[in-house]
């Protein structure tokens, strides 16, 4: 019998190694699950999950509502876009409405860092963090993690380079949390614009060449430039930003080793990774995407144990 | 804690030469019969008996393993999630006579359990129950073992500690405990 150290899943910050280890544990027996001619387990059948989702997403709320289903939890999914938030509604007065109609669980993702760690405060269900801000997207960290595990055998002593946009991006800051917890070794790498000022501090290794990079890593973690984000220039042009730190099979042939290349999605073909590249064999960013249900489906059947 | 002996090592295997010549009885050339083992104490008794079937039929049985946590009724009514194991059935069980297999039969929710999960891999031709220790009158559903290597009359307090080789341990060995 096992239960994770927390009531939410804010973000990787706040869990223990342990926890990670039996996320995974539990993941390994859910991806069986999911390969199976019948998918779906009846654990979750007495639970319901509202999707509460402030900012677009497409992967990651698919990801969290295929999860759900194949748990056999009831699913409501609730986007702002089309919603009484458009009318002014506070995002506590929103929650709270829809706890009112008996929900047991909230999957959020919200564009203001800490939303959720606000909302923790204020509800009694339990709350799972699909993003907020440029904070912490912790599922998706676990699924980079559990998919490197899978590829490579182990993390502990793998060497995994972030390479893009840092600044703007909540899939770096939870990558690093928990690549570090599993003992990996980390480098970061983007034009010094896109790097945070004070990265170095969380015990990254910071390199602006992106060639130094891969010939250092095992694994390369290649993040989308969030245009959505950046309200000001942070480099001259998408092409320079292509020719300089974009990846592609060239590249990758010139490294006179095997790397793995992930990208958390959706990619912008021929800026951060050319086609070639995003499609080779290096690539198991196809792998992250099914890794990410059997992931979403431990963490909520870790959670809900509880309710 | 006060334990009494249930079955020694010599009594354990010719309990279990027993179960293996009733099973040859009824499954007669194994051709259509599948041997399933629950997770996570069943499987020890499993290959056991699988071990000594294929030694005396000289016929490939296919044994899997199964585990229910996922189909369990009491999840969330405990404090904590049961930790689930691996679950490997690599074998079609459409159509197939299933012996599902455990060390204990006790509330049979396992067993309930354990059918659901099956049922997920496809519908087997027939399925039989082989327990090694069936706790009498203590069922919560109607469900009845086809093969049983001893009934004991237990309580509710009281708990059935299965030692084998196969798990690590130093002797083959049944127990009934009295919890305190």
């Amino acid at each position: 019998m096992s239960k994770l150290s927390q009531k939410h899943l804010l973000g990787i910050k706040d869990i223990t190694r342990e926890d990670i280890d039996l996320i995974f544990e539990t993941a390994d027996n859910f991806k069986e699950v999911i390969n199976r001619p019948i998918k779906k387990v009846p654990s979750l059948r007495d639970v319901t999950i509202a999707n509460v989702f402030f900012e677009n997403s497409t992967r990651t709320r698919l990801s969290f509502e295929l999860a759900q289903k194949r748990l056999s939890a009831d699913v409501v999914n609730f986007s702002a876009s089309n919603s009484s938030v458009k009318k002014g509604e506070t995002l506590l007065d929103t929650v709270n409405n829809i706890l009112a109609m008996k929900v047991d669980m909230i999957v959020m993702r919200h564009a203001s860092p800490g939303a959720p760690h606000f909302l923790s405060k204020h509800i009694n269900a339990k709350i799972v963090n699909a993003g907020d801000g440029t904070h912490e997207h912790p599922t998706q960290a676990l699924l980079d993690a559990f998919s490197i595990r899978e590829k490579l055998g182990a993390i502990s002593g793998k060497k995994i380079a972030i390479i893009g946009d840092i600044l703007h991006s909540r899939v770096a800051l939870s990558n690093i949390f928990a690549l570090k917890k599993l003992g990996a070794k980390i480098m970061v790498c983007g034009p010094p614009t896109l790097l945070p000022k004070f990265i170095g501090q969380l015990g990254v290794e910071v390199e602006f060449d992106v060639r130094k990079a891969l010939q250092w890593c095992d694994v390369a973690n290649v993040l989308r430039i969030q245009l959505e984000r950046q309200q000001i220039k942070y480099f001259p042009s998408l092409r320079e930003y292509a020719l300089y730190y974009g990846i592609n099979k060239k590249l990758l042939d010139s490294l006179k080793k095997q790397i793995v290349i992930m990208h958390p999605g959706p990619i912008n073909r021929g800026v951060e990774l050319s086609s070639d590249a995003a499609d080779s064999q290096h690539s198991i960013i196809l792998d992250q995407v099914e890794n990410g249900v059997a992931i979403r489906m431990a963490v909520l059947y870790l959670l809900a144990g509880a309710i | 804690m006060q334990k009494k002996l249930i079955l020694d090592s010599d009594l354990l295997d010719i309990t279990i030469s027993r179960l293996c010549q009733q099973l040859i009885e009824n499954h007669d050339d194994f051709k259509d019969t599948v041997i399933i083992g629950m997770q996570p104490r069943g499987i020890f008794l499993a290959e056991i008996i699988h071990k000594k079937l294929t030694n005396n039929t000289r016929k490939v049985i296919p044994l899997g393993y199964l585990d229910a946590t996922f189909y369990r009724d009491d999840f969330r009514r405990r404090e904590t999630p049961v930790k689930a194991n691996e679950t490997r059935v690599p074998f079609i069980i459409e159509g197939k006579k299933v012996v599902l297999v455990d060390d204990v039969l006790f509330t049979g929710r396992s067993i309930r359990a354990a059918m659901d999960a099956m049922i997920a891999f496809g519908r087997p031709a027939t399925v039989e129950l082989l327990v090694l220790i069936d706790r009498k009158r203590s069922r919560e559903l109607p469900i009845a073992a086809d093969y049983v290597g001893r009934e004991v009359n237990t309580l509710a307090s009281q708990r059935v500690l299965v030692e084998l080789e196969a798990q690590g341990q130093k002797q083959n060995k049944i127990w009934l405990v009295n919890k305190d």
